[in-house]
């Protein structure tokens, strides 16, 4: 039931605990323990909306950011990327396959405040060995949500 | 010329579907939430569309076979097997339609005519009675009953058959009720049905969309394969009722007779449709599955609903139809649905559209979003309360 539970909530984690059992043929209360369990376990981290700032008068941008770093030695990247995910300006970190090895996106308000950012904090950690940034110029589809996207119901009113 | 004289008589006196009406009410509307769509509200997954995309690039414009591309009928077989444990040579024992309703169609003209009958159990698709019309033969309804979950049971077949009977059409998962047959609920019939001169024409289209159990198919009865002929498609599925495309599965020597027809009329299916069709049953499988496991949710999300505002309601076990008893409002059926759609705007078809003894039911589906199931119960509570 954990597994469907969590499905359920990937997609719409606005539906109400009631709802949530009617669909999993369980009742409330055990939606609502399971859903505890979850969350003290650290399986559910958080309850986000997707939002396209787009839309709203809201100064932002985004970049991914290519990370090269040399594994320091009886630490590996654990705590070259720990000093680099505490920044708030970083919205996710993770250690990648291939031609580098962290792949960092960084959030601010506009290109110079995180090109300034990834200058004077990121490129100077010691075992950081070179940055390449790519800056997000139009986001088309996250967290399997396409943006933008014009779904109007146009099927006939009446089908048998 | 008088051209209604000139119609044929059984053309012209088939009935034409009776929700009509719903269109040009609806049509000056805003705000309707239609639970009335027979269709799934998912596109067609966009790897099977783009496979279809692909082929129109290469200039796959042509004609295919007219039973369908041999690769696509391979797939069909393997999938018939997989699936549901069904053997069919794609060589002569699989015809890939226009569509199910190609099927239904092609399937009844071949084995029925004037001075025949087809059984119809009802309620069920509407296009079974006309296509019996349509071929000149006379339609046996037989009534299924809430007490029975909507199943057909052997002493109605017994009932209902004569010396004329040539066909008998059996829709499970049934649309309008959602009900399904088990293993045990056809070996039952199949005990009327084994020795008889009766071609069994079993429309299965809903076959994926079974929420409880496996689907059953009556064709797996090893003494029934050689009178059956099975119906599927991929139009609710896969998400693709404007591709029209489906497909018949039987004995070849069936399926030859019924290819003349499909052969003179339509030629062949849609050779786009074709293409993507064989990429659906290549690559669609967890797509469908994401699919059935939405529309079991607001399946038990909707019959939870009509429950709880005082509807009684049937567990529908299979399609995305949901068949409440209404006789609670003391309304006929077309009264509710009419009312309700001027009242409260949410559209519903009356039971009686699909067979008489539908009166007293309504058929609202789930093919739409978790939203549109919420604001509608919301609307039909505030409108029972208003009777």
């Amino acid at each position: 039931m954990k597994k469907e539970l969590l499905s359920i909530l990937k997609n719409n984690c606005r539906l109400s605990v009631e709802e949530i059992a009617v669909m999993l043929g369980t009742t409330s209360e055990e939606v609502d323990a399971a859903m505890k369990e979850l969350d003290e376990k650290g399986v559910i981290l958080a309850y986000n909306a997707l939002i396209d700032w787009e839309k709203v008068d809201h100064e932002y941008v985004t970049a991914y950011i290519e990370v090269k770093v040399t594994p320091q030695r009886g630490q590996g990247f654990d705590k070259v990327a720990e000093r680099i995910y505490k920044y708030p300006q970083v919205t996710a970190c993770s250690l990648v396959s291939g031609g580098f090895d962290l792949f960092v996106v960084v959030e601010g308000k506009n290109m110079k405040e995180v090109a300034l950012f990834v200058a004077e904090k990121l490129a100077p950690i010691d075992s950081v060995m070179s940055c390449a940034t790519h800056f997000v110029l139009k986001k088309y589809k996250d967290s399997g949500v396409i943006f933008n996207r014009t779904s109007e119901d146009d099927r006939e009113a009446v089908v048998l | 010329m008088n051209i209604k004289q000139m119609v044929k008589k059984n053309i012209l006196e088939t009935p034409p579907s009776g929700i009509r009406k719903y269109f040009d009410m609806i049509n000056e509307m805003e705000d309707v939430i239609s639970l009335g769509i027979g269709e799934p509200d998912f596109e067609t997954p966009w790897t099977i569309r783009e496979e279809g995309i692909y082929s129109l690039e290469r200039g796959k414009t042509h004609y295919s076979s007219n039973a369908g591309f041999i690769e696509l009928r391979r797939e069909i077989s393997n999938y018939m097997n997989n699936r549901f444990g069904l053997e069919y040579d794609p060589k002569d024992e699989i015809l890939v339609t226009v569509g199910g309703s190609e099927a239904i169609d092609i399937s009844i003209r071949t084995f029925a005519g004037p001075g025949d009958e087809v059984i119809v159990p009802e309620p069920s698709f509407v296009a079974y009675k006309g296509c019996v019309m349509f071929a000149g033969a006379t339609p046996v309804t037989v009534e299924l009953k809430a007490e029975d979950r909507f199943k057909l049971k052997p002493e109605q077949i017994v009932n209902a058959i004569t010396d004329k009977t040539k066909a008998i059409i059996i829709g499970y998962p049934n649309n309008p009720t959602g009900a399904t047959m088990d293993y045990e609920d056809y070996e039952a019939i199949v005990e009327v049905l084994k020795d008889k001169d009766i071609i069994v024409i079993s429309d299965e289209l809903y076959a994926e969309l079974t929420y409880e159990g496996k689907h059953v198919s009556i064709a797996q009865f090893p003494e029934m394969k050689d009178r059956t002929i099975v119906i599927n498609g991929f139009s609710k599925a896969f998400a693709m009722t404007g591709w029209r495309i489906g497909f018949a599965c039987g004995p070849a020597d069936a399926l030859e007779q019924m290819k003349k027809i499909h052969q003179y009329a339509l030629m062949c299916s849609p050779t786009t449709a074709q293409y993507a069709a064989i990429e659906a049953l290549r690559n669609g499988e967890p797509e469908v599955r994401r699919m059935v496991e939405e529309y079991d949710r607001r399946r038990r999300i909707m019959v939870d609903g009509f429950r709880k505002i005082g509807l009684s309601c049937f567990e529908p076990i299979g399609a995305f139809y949901v068949f409440p008893d209404i006789r609670v409002s003391g309304l006929s059926s077309d009264e509710f649905c009419e009312r309700l759609l001027m009242q409260e705007r949410v559209l519903m078809v009356p039971g009686n559209s699909f067979g008489a003894c539908g009166e007293g039911f309504v058929r609202a589906t789930y093919a739409t979003s978790i939203d549109n199931i919420r604001e509608a119960l919301v609307r039909i509570r505030r409108f029972l309360e208003s009777l």
